[in-house]
């Protein structure tokens, strides 16, 4: 993996950091929510899921958390137990709107990034840049990771980085973290 | 890198988008009355201009929303992008064509 390579021998000068560690999440409840923006700034809300975040945003209220990954597209997240019971929830908020909702809970699977070098691993695939001022807490893209399409969110100002890729490419994104992970561990 | 503007998301990398020729093609109104050779032309044929040429453009692994660019063909400098639907800009208070 020539990229992870070559990011941890750019820094071989930086100061000691804690390591990176690569865990996959447990399975949560996902919806893709499409809607018209005008109709989300006047909602503002539905079943505790924010809908007026900027793009490329993410607010989290408790445990439901809202990731606006364009105009138009959400990516709502949740505990998985209630899942059906939430898909009722936003779909009574949004009874009369002309939307789309659809049930992604099991097209996915998410893992955590977590170590202050955590962003270098995630840059050995990924182009965007992930330093504080460019990336800061509360940023959710779609980009892509390598060959694999991912979300990438930074939820916290902790270095922690929640990476949602879809199942058949899981193998593939982990293997990628992981070597990654491995090269800029190894340099520390 | 080179670095495209989505008038969405920003300055983004260029492996985020797909490119989907060039931008401004109306489709004609009432297709059955055109002749094979007009409606061929409206399918197939492009300006393939070397220079500035409005393009459109899908921000596939972003925000998957197409948009419109006026991109240099011969140095690939983006000079603009602006939202489907809004009117070609000028660039420098000359009309691009």
């Amino acid at each position: 993996m020539l990229e992870a390579k070559e990011v941890s021998r750019r820094d071989e000068a930086a100061p000691a950091l804690d390591e990176v560690t690569i865990r996959l999440l447990p399975r949560s409840a996902r919806f893709s929510l499409r809607l018209r923006p005008a109709e989300a700034k006047r909602l503002g809300r539905v079943a505790d899921f924010a809908l007026d975040q900027d793009i490329n945003r993410l607010v989290a209220t408790g445990e439901r958390r809202s990731l606006r990954l364009g105009p138009d597209d959400w990516l709502l997240l949740a505990p998985e137990a209630g899942s059906e019971a939430i898909a009722e929830e936003i779909g009574s908020g949004l009874a009369g709107v002309f939307h789309a909702l659809v049930d992604i809970g099991h097209r996915e699977i998410a893992f955590e990034i977590a170590g202050q070098a955590g962003a270098r691993v995630i840059n050995s695939g990924c182009p965007l840049d992930l330093a504080d001022a460019a990336f800061p807490a509360g940023s959710a893209t779609r980009t892509l990771l390598a060959k694999a399409e991912i979300v990438l969110a930074r939820p916290g100002e902790a270095p922690l980085w929640r990476v949602e890729c879809g199942r058949s490419f899981a193998a593939y994104v982990e293997g990628w973290l992981t070597e990654a992970a491995a090269a800029v561990n190894g340099r520390r | 890198m080179l670095l495209v503007t989505c008038p969405y998301c920003g300055p983004r990398p260029e492996i985020e988008f797909h490119c989907g020729g060039e931008a401004h093609i109306a489709r004609p109104a009432e297709p059955a009355g055109l002749d094979d050779q007009a409606w061929s032309e409206f399918l197939f044929v492009r300006t393939n201009r070397k220079g500035v040429q409005a393009e459109r453009w899908l921000h596939q692994h972003g925000c998957r929303r197409w948009f419109n660019a006026l991109r240099d063909t011969a140095s690939d400098r983006f000079l603009a992008t602006y939202e489907m639907g809004a009117p070609r800009p000028s660039a420098g208070g000359e009309e691009l064509r």
